[in-house]
């Protein structure tokens, strides 16, 4: 399965990819990260393409 | 914002940006209200911990989305690794904070009759640009004016930053540095302390 995961260290909690997300399975915690709710992603990658930061990637949930 | 997403009044502030600059151009002294896009960030952060200001209010982040995306107007490439890096993001900062604590004192000078009012705009901290058209004298005083003037130098400045960082690679490359964003995303990671390490934990990144 396909899904979207960010990396906090990078993320600059800009809030494209929440924006752009069309299932709204990301939230911007406190200011600081988006965090995806795994269970709503579809894995479209939008917010891949959409993050200024690189932050943000779609990845095969199987090889992790 | 997504097509299938009910769009709302705060989509629009795009349209305050342009809005911004074009009074500015006619008079200086609307340049001012440039201090609402410092003020209203911090107060989301500091206040509620949060960056909602980028997320949802910022008319400058949309105006790149806008013309990026929409008007097609982005290469959408990937920006090197080190413009969205914390150094280069803080080092931003740190030097915009600067550049905006010598406008101030600037203002100072003028206010305090040291130097005289200046007409002219300043671009990316270097080039000078006459704009007398803009301010042929008020009720207030000139530092109200110079301040105008230095402050509408900072905006003009960051948006062409912006502007040049969004055709060259993401529409919203600007926000992975503008001082804003980092100084907003700062304080709430402070507010936020613990709890992060805990969120982060959560999920595996
Ligand atoms: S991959 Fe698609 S569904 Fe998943 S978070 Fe990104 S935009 Fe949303
Ligand atoms: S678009 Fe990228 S940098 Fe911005 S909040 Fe989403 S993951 Fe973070
Ligand atoms: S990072 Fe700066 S330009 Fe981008 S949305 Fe936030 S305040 Fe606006």
């Amino acid at each position: 399965m396909r899904k979207a995961v960010n990396d906090k260290d990078r993320c600059v909690a800009c809030g494209v990819c929440s924006n752009q997300c069309p299932r709204g399975a990301i939230s911007i915690f406190k200011g600081c990260f988006a965090v995806v709710d795994e269970v709503v992603c579809v894995g479209c990658g939008i917010c891949e393409k959409a993050c200024p930061a690189g932050s943000i990637k779609v990845n095969d949930r199987r090889n992790a | 914002m997504a097509k299938n997403k009910a769009k709302h009044w705060y989509d629009y502030l795009w349209i305050w940006s342009i809005i911004y600059f074009a009074l500015g151009f006619f008079n200086i002294l609307f340049a001012w209200l440039g201090l609402i896009d410092f003020i209203v960030p911090l107060i989301f952060a500091i206040a509620g911990g949060n960056k909602n200001f980028c997320n949802r209010y910022c008319g400058r982040g949309q105006l790149f989305w806008v013309l990026g995306r929409n008007l097609k107007l982005s290469r959408k490439k990937q920006a090197p690794g080190w413009i969205s890096s914390k150094w280069f993001r803080y080092g931003f900062l740190t030097f915009f904070m600067t550049m905006f604590g010598s406008m101030i004192f600037q203002t100072y000078l003028v206010f305090a009759g040291t130097s005289s009012l200046r007409k002219a705009i300043k671009l990316f901290w270097t080039f000078k640009v006459p704009w007398k058209w803009a301010y042929n004298g008020s009720i207030f005083p000139d530092f109200v004016a110079q301040f105008g003037f230095g402050f509408y130098s900072l905006m003009l400045t960051s948006t062409l930053i912006g502007l040049i960082v969004m055709a060259l690679y993401k529409e919203r490359t600007w926000c992975t540095f503008c001082p804003m964003g980092t100084m907003t995303q700062g304080i709430c990671k402070l507010k936020a302390g613990n709890e992060l390490e805990k969120k982060g934990d959560h999920h595996d990144n």
